[in-house]
Order: structure tokens, then C-alpha cells, then sequence
């Protein structure tokens, strides 16, 4: 089967946003996805200030269910491994990413997404630093995505 | 159980717009692919508008939707440290997992160093460090901070989407 087109970025973010008002207003709260690997470090090792949410993680168990079900449906599920240099940074690149979102308590998910909806602070904050971090590192990194 | 639903609509919804693949998410800082720009403004006006009309309507009570709290310092610290993580994964820890769901390798990746990175953190102790808990400034607001009202922030949020997403247009056609 032939892999079919993405979405169109307005449809899908559309798409996005009202799942993301859909947890505002059924849950009272925003979407997330740093929190539920908190969550499972904390049941792995005694670090007591390491957030804690069973929602984020039963959340995140969604994530999987549903990105793999919406790929398979588009003929998108396919095992495929990168080249080692592009391997490498991604787990040097996810584990930078682990300390970034430990310090700010949130990812793109937690405090973009839902921070920025809801006009927080530290959201628009967080948001604007990691565009601002992603831009001055990417020409580094550059030669890896070629 | 709202969680799991709530979580399926969430990764289905990244999956569509392509944001499991990793390529795609670091063409945003080259310039060569603004799906994670577009798509992230979209999901925050629709949000944006949707929860600011469902309070002024009286359907829903914003006392009821947690803020999340704001600490000045590590937000705009960590913030630069999560970008430079990002660019260098191509994936954040939401698309990471979707990545991963529908079988590329370059996501399990950067789950699993995600992972490592929050258990190190954790036996670190980071919690503990002063800066952690540096300038915090509670479940503020940005109408707070301004000293706006909600909805002026509001316009200002979608009339700046609606000029980026003007100028992405271009930037595409440009190229």
C-alpha cells in the first residue's frame, strides 16, 4: 500500500486544537507528554522531586495507541532505522531534551501547546526560548539531516 | 478513561499532520518545511478561542482549567536547552512516542534518551537546585502581566498567527 499524503498542517492543527480544548474542558487541564516520563524515571529510581501524573501516563499510553493506529490506517507503519550518526543525536538530542523539560516541569505539549492557549507566562516563555535555542543550534546539527 | 481517549485523539492528530517524522519537524529551522509552526499556531488559536467563548459564554468555568505555573528562570533556561535538544532530535517527547509507534527507530531514539535524561536529572536531584525553583511567579497570566484585558490578548495572539501564517505561505513559495 502506498503511504498516503499528510494532512494539511491548518486541517490538522484545527484537529489538534479542538482535542486540546476537549481536555480542557472534560479534564480541566491541558495535554502533556515530559510528565508521564517523569513518571515512570520516579517508579524506576527514589527521586522525590520528579513530577508525578497516572493521567499524563494513561495520556501518553493514548499517544501511542493513536499515532500508531492513524499511520497504520495510512500505510504509514514501516520499521526504519537512520544512518548511526542520525541515531546518535537522537538519543543525545531526547536526552538534552529530558533535562530541558525536567527544568521548565514541561514540553511543547504541557507548556506550548497548553500553556500558550491558555495565555501562561511561563508557557509563552518556554515556547519562545526553545525556537530561539532550536534556531541558534540548528546550524550545527545541520550536515546530519542532510 | 478520559485520559486514554483524550491521549488516542492527541497522537492521531500529530500523526496526520506528519508530525511523527522527524525530517519534517527539523525542516522547521531550515526553513524548508513549516508544518511544526503551522500546526502548533492552529491547535493554540483554535484552543485559544474555544476556551475564551465557552467562558464568556457561561459553558465553562476557567476557575476549573489548571494554568500551568509559571517560573521565569528555568522556563527561559530550559527552553533554550529543550530547542537545542529538539533540532538535534528532530522530535519533541509527544512526537517522539508517535514516532516510535509507527516504527522508526530514530523515535525509539530519542524516547529512550529522553528517558535517560529525566533519570538523570532525577538522581541529580535537580529538583532540589535553587534554580529550579528560582522567580516563580504562580498560575500567572499573560493579560495578568500586561494588565490587558483577556480578550485584547487574545486578538493580538490571532492577529499575530494570521501575519506568520501569511508570511509561511510565502517563505513556501518562495522556494
Amino acid at each position: 500500500m502506498t503511504p498516503r499524503r499528510y494532512a494539511d498542517p491548518y486541517v490538522a492543527g484545527t484537529g489538534l486544537g479542538l482535542v486540546l480544548l476537549a481536555s480542557f474542558v472534560l479534564a480541566g487541564r491541558g495535554l502533556g507528554a515530559s510528565g508521564a516520563f517523569t513518571t515512570v524515571a520516579a517508579k524506576v529510581i527514589d527521586a522525590p522531586s520528579l513530577h508525578r501524573s497516572e493521567w499524563l501516563l494513561l495520556e501518553i499510553g493514548g499517544v501511542i495507541i493513536g499515532g500508531f493506529v492513524s499511520a497504520l490506517l495510512a500505510g504509514r507503519v514501516h520499521w526504519k532505522v537512520e544512518r548511526p550518526s542520525r541515531m546518535s543525536l537522537a538519543f543525545a538530542g531526547g536526552g538534552v531534551m529530558g533535562l530541558g523539560a525536567v527544568l521548565a516541569r514541561g514540553c511543547t505539549s504541557g507548556l506550548a501547546l497548553t500553556g500558550g492557549a491558555l495565555l501562561s507566562v511561563g508557557g509563552w516563555v518556554f515556547m519562545i526560548a526553545a525556537f530561539a535555542g532550536a534556531y541558534m543550534l540548528a546550524p550545527v546539527v545541520r550536515r546530519s539531516w542532510q | 478513561m478520559t485520559a486514554l481517549l483524550i491521549g488516542i485523539a492527541f497522537g492521531f492528530a500529530l500523526e496526520r499532520a506528519g508530525l511523527g517524522d522527524s525530517r519534517k519537524l527539523a525542516g522547521q529551522f531550515y526553513f524548508t518545511d513549516l508544518t511544526v509552526f503551522k500546526v502548533m499556531f492552529t491547535a493554540i488559536v483554535t484552543a485559544m478561542l474555544g476556551v475564551f467563548w465557552l467562558a464568556r459564554l457561561g459553558v465553562v468555568d476557567l476557575a476549573n482549567i489548571s494554568v500551568p505555573e509559571t517560573y521565569l528562570l528555568p522556563q527561559l533556561l530550559g527552553g533554550l536547552i529543550f530547542g537545542a535538544g529538539f533540532v538535534a532530535a528532530g522530535l519533541c517527547p509527544g512526537t517522539s512516542c508517535v514516532s516510535a509507534a509507527t516504527g522508526r527507530a530514530d523515535g525509539l531514539a530519542v524516547v529512550l534518551g529522553m528517558f535517560t535524561g529525566v533519570l538523570l536529572c532525577g538522581a541529580a536531584d535537580l529538583g532540589g537546585a535553587a534554580l529550579y525553583s528560582a522567580t516563580p511567579r504562580g498560575s500567572e497570566t499573560l493579560p495578568q502581566l500586561l494588565h490587558v484585558p483577556y480578550g485584547v490578548v487574545v486578538f493580538a495572539v490571532v492577529a499575530m498567527a494570521l501575519t506568520m501564517f501569511m508570511l509561511a505561505e510565502r517563505i513556501r513559495t518562495a522556494s
